[in-house]
């Protein structure tokens, strides 16, 4: 489990990496929300191109991201999800909150 | 087919989530399922061993006992039982966005159980535990060449 933290101007990426569950999501937690926090992004881009394994713990870290990012304004977007990832999504609705992008 | 079982026996620490999924994934692949149908039982059983850790013991320590049966047709059946406190109501416990943590968990667990598999089966007894039955039928695939 690992993240990796880039910032672009108003744009903050977390690539996260590794399975998330409810063992490894408050790391990845931690980590996205100082980034966060030190930044104050307009958007707030999580990409899970190299998350292997994810169970509904996933869902509840992006639905606290989005409630954090409430509060100012900023946008959430989920990029490169693999199908796995995205079926989890899917059933949570998850494309409501977030711009999903690369369901393959 | 030879009706294949394991039992386990695992300490209810989030460590062991990984482990739990990983092992009945690894067993559930004698069946040749799918890389889709393996991902559908490990989210399952990631889901029913979270909240026997989260739930059944508030996050103190427990034990966890797993099984895993291959029986007819091409099915696997799991089963995930704990000796924890047990569900107040399993109906509103299985609704989609029902938790009693709050906080970070999605309240999505038994939705996503009952999503990637054919069958979910709850018993629980208040202060005596809960066990969870899963079954997932795996497609059957026949290779031309033989």
């Amino acid at each position: 489990m690992s993240v990796e933290i880039s910032v672009t101007g108003e744009v903050v990426t977390a690539y996260l990496s590794g399975e998330l569950d409810h063992h490894t999501a408050k790391q990845m937690r931690e980590a996205i929300d100082t980034a966060v926090e030190l930044n104050m992004p307009s958007l707030l881009v999580l990409d899970f191109s190299n998350i292997s394994f994810m169970d509904s713990s996933g869902i509840g870290l992006v639905m606290g991201r989005y409630r954090n990012l409430q509060k100012t304004g900023a946008s959430l977007h989920i990029n490169a999800t693999p199908p796995n990832i995205y079926k989890v999504f899917k059933l949570a609705g998850i494309e409501r909150l977030a711009k999903m992008e690369g369901g393959n | 087919m030879i009706n294949n079982k394991f039992n386990m026996t695992i300490l209810s620490c989030s460590a062991n989530e990984s482990f739990a999924r990983a092992t009945v994934s690894a067993f559930a692949s004698q069946l040749d399922p799918t890389i889709e149908e393996i991902s559908d039982i490990k989210t399952a059983v990631s889901e029913a061993v979270t909240n026997a850790i989260v739930h059944a013991y508030n996050n103190g320590f427990g034990k966890i006992y797993i099984s895993a049966e291959l029986i007819e047709p091409n099915t696997i059946k799991i089963k995930i039982r704990d000796k924890g406190k047990g569900i107040e109501n399993i109906e509103k416990a299985m609704e989609p966005l029902f938790t009693t943590v709050g906080g970070e968990r999605a309240g999505l667990g038994f939705a996503v159980m009952m999503s990637f598999m054919d069958s979910v089966k709850v018993r629980s007894n208040l202060g005596k535990g809960t066990s969870v039955t899963l079954l997932k039928k795996i497609s059957q695939r026949f290779n031309i060449n033989g």
